[in-house]
């Protein structure tokens, strides 16, 4: 039989099938091998999934649609390394699931927003950004301040996300690993079986709102976003270092 | 005619209906939700504090309402139609085509209230449904995978007719993204949170692959397949180029799954996989501007229908446009031009020009072409398109041009230094700037609306002359047998 273009017009099934063949290479190629190819993600120290509050501030994060406008990653240039600090990394999201670096910037990249500025500052911002950048035009975010923060479900949500591949601890075992992994210290705060209790020390001891009285959304918002590219210490690693991995 | 006549009632044309008015009510939403969340970037009092309005909700409620909502009913509709047309035979299953009728209006409006609700994966753009919808899409797709291949397979021709090709492509890759895409694991059974199985750099790039594939098949490859039935019927000629249409098929169905990393340059994705993505990008300017060609060169020896005939102004120009950002798109994936155009309203305007450009107006020219005939009746006013087309044209014209100053000029601040070599300009200077555009786009977008909701109007009038005369003939029918039987 002569093969022609006339023998896929007339056979539907040979049609499906030879399209399918057509869309599934390129994202085979080009997805497949970032879970393969080593350099993909940096080696580099001081990476810890988020703590319990972080986490619901994230997911709050996600609700507000910020990522919308704000991106979370920095690109190596200098104007951008002036303004935001040094580049993002591939291992800074590792555990971020989904990833929120963003598309567009009508506000300015978060990725390293961590520690800039002060709690009171943030609340202020969120409560009303006109308050402290007249010619900001971000939305208010009050009831942020209002809502009280809910975190019954935070024990549910960090087994979903160590289903997922995060590294939150339920059984001794995996403790142990977490340990020999991140310190004792964080591997406390990576316990399932501890989620709401440290969630509340968190919150009781950073005070993020101005508030002690109250567990807000707030708390929990701020307490993502100055987290934010704080967790590797860039002073430790050669300049250069990091461009290997690119 | 009587021939026609009688096959005219054995295709399932009710559907076709319900799909092609559906498409028209989400686009008055769509692109109204799109006005308002423009005014509120230029007057951001417009929020009012209320969460369910802000802007982060809102964006993903327009994207939604525009792409699935006006994009997806015009072409269930279009497909519905072109299928029984070109294959000279009835849907396949009525029942299933009925399902993914009211399944697809279903996942818009829960969409909607999830979204405004705050219960939305706002990171994953074009993809924001809550996992319990992204089950019921499956479904609907699934249906609609069967009832369109189904009826392929009962055609009366030997030879699958190109259009079909097209709508074909586009329902078997939506459904390979969709599901890839949305692979995540739920909080729980009841909870409407899920955390997406891909972290970080994979995920970024599962985002963009599926974020520009459903870019080039939900908004190319299936309004292609639109192009191809609509084009030629409205000029009255046949396709120009059956083999450039094969070969720009494959070529574009083959390049574009390759081409997403190009939304990730400079980003800590590795500089391979983004720079085989801006390859393919450029290399995919040749199967693009092959449909276009083979769309625009239709025409030739019919030139003239451009001065006499308002819906041919609406498909001609949806290709020009479609050339113009296809050309844009592969100059925008160039890793230089991208340093500039990335982050900025220049990408909104790009996505614009090809959405409004080319989506919107070669699904409104197809849609003054198909619904008239769908009631057997004619247009209730041409003049109306011609209004129609002048506003949607000087709004989209509008809207990218105040896209480009914009975003070239927020890019070019963000990176100018002054002579000490310290930044010129702070983040917020560069917000102050783009007031002015940002009205601009805001009036841009409002002449668009404009146009739309005219053509509803045209529309709603053609529809109820068009029951009027109906009733008219029934009438008469009823008369005529009653003298026949001598009463």
């Amino acid at each position: 039989m002569k093969l022609t273009h006339e023998s896929i017009e007339i056979n539907a099934g040979l049609m499906v099938a030879l399209v399918m063949l057509a869309i599934t290479i390129g994202g085979l190629v080009e997805i497949v091998p970032l879970y393969y190819i080593e350099d993909t993600v940096e080696k580099v120290s001081g990476i810890r999934p988020y703590t319990p509050l972080e986490q619901r501030g994230r997911d709050i994060y996600i609700r507000e649609g910020c990522v919308t406008c704000h991106s979370q990653m920095i690109r190596p240039f200098r104007d951008e390394d002036m303004r935001y600090g040094h580049y993002s990394l591939a291992a800074e999201s590792k555990y971020d699931h989904p990833f929120l670096w963003g598309s567009k910037r009508t506000g300015p990249d978060l990725a390293r927003v961590g520690g800039k500025y002060s709690n009171a500052w943030h609340t202020q911002h969120l409560n009303n950004p006109r308050d402290v950048v007249p010619e900001s035009i971000m939305p208010a975010y009050p009831w942020l301040l209002k809502n009280e923060l809910g975190y019954s479900d935070v024990a549910d949500r960090m087994r979903a996300l160590k289903m997922v591949g995060v590294p939150y601890s339920e059984t001794d075992d995996e403790y142990v690993a977490n340990v020999k992994q991140f310190g004792e210290e964080v591997a406390n705060m990576l316990d399932i079986n501890r989620a709401e209790e440290n969630l509340v020390a968190q919150a009781q001891s950073q005070n993020y709102d101005g508030n002690r009285k109250r567990l807000t959304e707030m708390d929990a918002l701020v307490a993502y976003l100055q987290v934010l590219g704080t967790m590797v210490d860039f002073s430790q690693y050669d300049e250069g270092y990091f461009a290997t991995f690119r | 005619m009587v021939q026609g006549a009688v096959a005219n009632t054995q295709y399932n044309y009710e559907i076709v209906k319900k799909f092609a008015i559906m498409s028209l009510v989400w686009g008055v939403f769509g692109m109204s939700g799109g006005v308002y969340i423009a005014a509120e970037l230029a007057f951001p009092f417009l929020n009012f504090d209320i969460a369910q309005i802000t802007f982060g909700r809102l964006r993903p409620v327009h994207t939604s309402l525009v792409i699935f909502g006006f994009g997806g009913n015009a072409l269930f509709a279009t497909s519905y139609y072109v299928v029984q047309r070109t294959c000279q035979t009835p849907l396949a299953s009525n029942w299933m085509a009925g399902l993914t009728f009211w399944g697809w209006q279903a996942v818009l409006f829960l969409g909607v209230l999830s979204y405004m609700n705050g219960i939305v994966d706002s990171s994953k753009e074009y993809a924001e449904f809550p996992w319990y919808l992204d089950i019921l899409i499956a479904i609907v797709w699934i249906a609609y995978f069967a009832v369109f291949l189904l009826t392929l397979l009962r055609r009366s021709q030997p030879h699958i007719y190109v259009a079909n090709w097209f709508y074909l492509a586009f329902i078997l890759a939506t459904a390979i993204l969709h599901i890839f895409r949305n692979l995540s694991v739920p909080v729980g059974l009841f909870h409407p949170d899920s955390y997406s199985v891909y972290a970080g750099v994979q995920d970024a790039m599962v985002q963009w692959w599926y974020g520009h594939n459903s870019v080039g098949f939900f908004l190319t490859a299936a309004f292609l397949g639109m192009m191809y039935y609509f084009v030629p019927k409205q000029a009255g000629r046949p396709i120009y180029s059956y083999r450039l249409s094969i070969i720009h098929f494959w070529a574009l169905s083959f390049m574009y799954m390759w081409v997403g990393g190009h939304h990730l340059h400079w980003t800590a994705l590795p500089d391979w996989a983004s720079s085989l993505a801006a390859a393919f990008s450029i290399m995919l300017l040749m199967p693009s501007w092959g449909g276009m060609i083979n769309g625009i060169m239709t025409l030739s020896g019919a030139w003239d229908k451009l001065r006499t005939d308002p819906i041919m102004l609406f498909m001609i120009t949806a290709l020009s446009f479609y050339g113009m950002s296809t050309f844009e798109g592969p100059m925008m994936s160039l890793k230089s031009v991208n340093a500039l155009s990335h982050y900025t309203d220049w990408t909104i305007g790009h996505v614009h020009s090809g959405a409004l450009g080319w989506v919107a107006m070669i699904t409104f020219g197809s849609l003054y072409h198909m619904m008239p005939r769908l009631w057997e009746t004619r247009l209730y006013s041409t003049k109306l398109v011609y209004v129609h087309f002048w506003l949607a044209t000087i709004g989209i014209v509008l809207y990218i041009s105040a896209m480009w100053v914009s975003g070239i000029g927020q890019g070019l601040m963000l990176r100018a230094f002054d002579q000490y070599g310290n930044l010129a300009y702070t983040f917020i200077e560069t917000v102050s700037f783009m007031h002015l555009p940002l009205v601009v786009r805001m009036v841009g977008g409002m002449l668009f609306v404009s146009g739309l909701l005219l053509m509803c109007f045209n529309i709603y009038m053609t529809i109820r002359h068009a029951k009027h005369e109906q009733k008219a003939i029934e009438e008469a029918q009823l008369a005529a047998k009653l003298a026949r039987a001598g009463v």
